[in-house]
């Protein structure tokens, strides 16, 4: 049983199943709002006014949808590879560093752009430098990446917790955050887009990092794609013995696949850091690490899925925010809820309704073939 | 004496913390060890802690709590098994899930049944599990060393406690000795030989993760009705990976687990005794090292430097029947 199942028309398998699988995630989170006693399609209308009521909830949405959108590439990449890096977490808050150490040194006398340089380059280095170790461990000595990915999480938050408490909080401060970046430490905010709709994005951190995800989304769709890097990463996926038959090195495509997942889970860095707070904060990446695990599996791991799948994450988050208001029982918590069941239904439980679907139209088909018989004869 | 006095102290909180991280492992080694990778452990452990903290509360009874903690934590390793037995899911995203849907719904099924801000209510006298004394705790804790080591080190735990390190010989036997047990770690091995000796797989592992769902139902018990009153927002804070960690550490064997643990909370307590105390010919370590230290090591295990920690050879492959 090499094919467990039917090949199914494209649209069915690309579209239909995943649409399935995230209505019935979200039935799910519905009767949850329903067991805390709200009505679900109230919840769902107040979230779509929090998220795009307004200019500065779009601002907002997108905003967090940018840090989605970084970690979700992130997963995907490793995803390709046949590896599972839950480490996006860990590998942001290291590359923290990356963009903060730059923004300190520079943001005294250089513009702008050069401390943005800087920082896209040392948050890249830094995140693909804490992907490395698991990545190489995997390659080499032959630990699961996914443990050792875990380990590494809660390394870097201590490591991140000692950094900032004992090195990096200016004397006198109680705080356990960096000093206030200068002018130039901080990302333009995209106002403009807005204003060519007409929307006044209000006080909302959408920045420039939000054009460098969709660069990076162009970035990663090029090279899995449309490079030689790419072909071999997949092959590695698909069929690790058949990679290593057709002459893959295997370690080196790991170990470049672990880097370059953690160089794009680092510039999630950029976007709180340099985009809104302007200083390095303790736990600045608040689970987007792992939000990009459930936006890898709706995306189905390809640019086109994870851009919208980051932008309703975006949502979800903004969203959750403005009905805790209204509904002071469904506070953000309900997102992680989400989060979880996308990861189960899109992604665990993703052949679950196949079965079903494949007879449905396996029996389609023979009726259609039956009721166009009779007609042709 | 002083230097003795604090060893006993901090060996005592070594036992008190490392009690969940044992059950939690072990919960990990049925299911591991019968190919059911299970990163969900953290998940599974909070869940019981609230359902027991939420239970013992309203109805007033401690037994009802630990009911409910089982029979949740049981539930969600079911799903855990219908993912990955039943549709032959990525075990990894399973419980990976796991763990989110029940961050997320103990706090939203706290604050909407308890309104404390995720808390369950404090538990009162009978609705908590206290401590018990040994016999004669009292009388011999003036003997020098020995009565101490007795009435403070041995005396005064939950029975949960006693019942925790009771499992690990008792889970060594199983295994080891039993037929159940040697099946278990068979279809952890080769599924196909199982298989073809006429016993059926997925029935197998269904069991093996009832059993570990079982036991992660004890260490959310322990959690939040013996070692605290209640249950507090995140309160498993990651000792569900470390219980991962210990179990890899462990090499997936029961009396190794005990000692991982063992060894785990014996870092964990010393992190907080040593808060801004300084070693002697070290200085002062940083407690974030400290409490970095178990992570650290298991990664230095898993890299093989050393021994090599092998896993059970089918683990996260799910079984296809051949046809």
């Amino acid at each position: 049983m090499s094919a467990p199942y039917a090949k199914l028309p494209a649209w069915v398998d690309y579209g239909l199943i995943p649409l399935i699988n995230l209505t019935v995630a979200f039935a799910v989170a519905g009767l949850v709002v329903l067991a805390v006693g709200e009505s679900p399609v109230r919840a769902a209308g107040l979230m779509i006014q929090g998220a795009f009521g307004y200019g500065e909830g779009i601002g907002f949405t997108l905003y967090y949808a940018t840090n989605f959108i970084f970690t979700g590439l992130a997963v995907a990449v490793a995803f390709h590879c046949g590896l599972f890096n839950i480490g996006g977490e860990g590998q942001a808050y290291v590359a923290g560093l990356g963009v903060a150490l730059p923004c300190l040194w520079l943001d005294q006398f250089a513009p702008w752009y050069l401390v943005f340089l800087a920082a896209i380059v040392g948050s890249a280095l830094a995140g693909a430098a804490w992907a490395l170790i698991p990545g190489w461990l995997q390659a080499k000595r032959g630990s699961h990446v996914v443990i050792t990915t875990i380990m590494f999480n809660f390394i870097a938050s201590s490591l991140m917790v000692y950094v900032l408490v004992d090195v990096l909080k200016p004397a006198g401060s109680m705080a356990p955050q960096t000093r206030a970046f200068a002018e130039s430490g901080q990302l333009p905010r995209l106002d403009w887009m807005f204003s060519w709709a007409g929307v006044d994005m209000g006080g909302a951190p959408f920045n420039l990092s939000f054009l460098l995800a969709l660069v990076m989304a162009c970035v990663v769709w090029a090279v899995i794609w449309r490079t030689k890097l790419g072909y071999e990463i997949r092959t590695m996926g698909h069929s690790p013995s058949a990679a290593r038959y057709a002459g893959i090195r295997e370690s080196r495509i790991i170990i470049i696949t672990m880097m370059m997942s953690g160089a794009l889970a680092g510039m999630m860095a950029l976007n709180p850091i340099m985009g809104d707070q302007h200083r390095m904060q303790l736990d600045f990446v608040g689970g987007a690490g792992f939000v990009g695990i459930a936006v890898a599996l709706m995306g189905r791991s390809h640019p086109v899925g994870i851009v919208p799948a980051a932008i309703l994450f975006g949502m979800l988050y903004q969203g959750g925010a403005e009905i805790s208001f209204e509904m002071p029982q469904i506070s953000r918590d309900m997102i992680t809820i989400i989060q979880g069941l996308v990861i189960l239904f899109a992604g665990a439980l993703e052949n679950m309704f196949r079965p079903a679907i494949t007879t449905f139209f396996a029996t389609m088909g023979t009726a259609r073939a039956g009721k166009t018989l009779p007609a042709g004869e | 004496m002083e230097y003795f006095d604090t060893l006993i102290v901090i060996l005592q909180s070594t036992v008190r913390v490392s009690v969940p991280l044992i059950l939690a492992a072990l919960a990990g080694l049925y299911s591991e060890r019968a190919g059911i990778f299970d990163i969900g452990l953290e998940g599974k452990m909070l869940a019981a802690a609230f359902a027991g903290g939420a239970a013992a509360s309203v109805y007033g009874s401690a037994i009802i709590g630990l009911g409910a903690a089982i029979f949740v934590s049981v539930c969600l390793a079911l799903v855990h098994g219908f993912a990955s037995i039943t549709q032959r899911g990525n075990q990894i995203v399973s419980g990976v899930a796991i763990n989110f849907i029940a961050l997320g719904a103990t706090v939203i099924l706290g604050q909407a049944w308890f309104r404390q801000g995720g808390r369950t209510p404090q538990l009162g006298e009978g609705e908590r599990f206290t401590t018990v004394e040994l016999p004669f705790a009292a009388e011999l804790a003036d003997i020098p060393i020995l009565g101490s080591i007795y009435s403070n080190l041995l005396s005064g735990h939950f029975l949960l406690t006693y019942f925790a390190f009771a499992l690990v010989p008792f889970t060594w036997w199983v295994l080891y000795r039993t037929r159940f047990g040697l099946r278990l770690r068979a279809v952890g091995e080769n599924p196909g030989a199982v298989d073809t000796a006429g016993i059926s797989v997925i029935w197998l592992r269904y069991r093996a993760v009832i059993c570990c769902g079982i036991l992660c139902g004890f260490a959310g018990a322990y959690l939040s009705m013996a070692m605290t009153a209640g249950f507090v927002k995140g309160m498993t804070a990651g000792k569900g990976f470390i219980a991962l960690a210990a179990l890899i550490f462990a090499k997936w064997k029961p009396v190794n687990v005990m000692f991982a643990c063992l060894l785990f909370g014996f870092l964990d307590a010393m992190s907080i005794r040593m808060q801004g105390n300084a070693l002697p010919l070290i200085g002062e370590v940083p407690v974030q090292f400290m409490q970095a230290l178990p992570y650290i090591l298991t990664v230095i295990l898993l890299a093989g430097f050393i021994g090599k920690a092998i896993p059970p050879r089918a683990g996260g492959v799910p079984y296809v029947k051949e046809r």
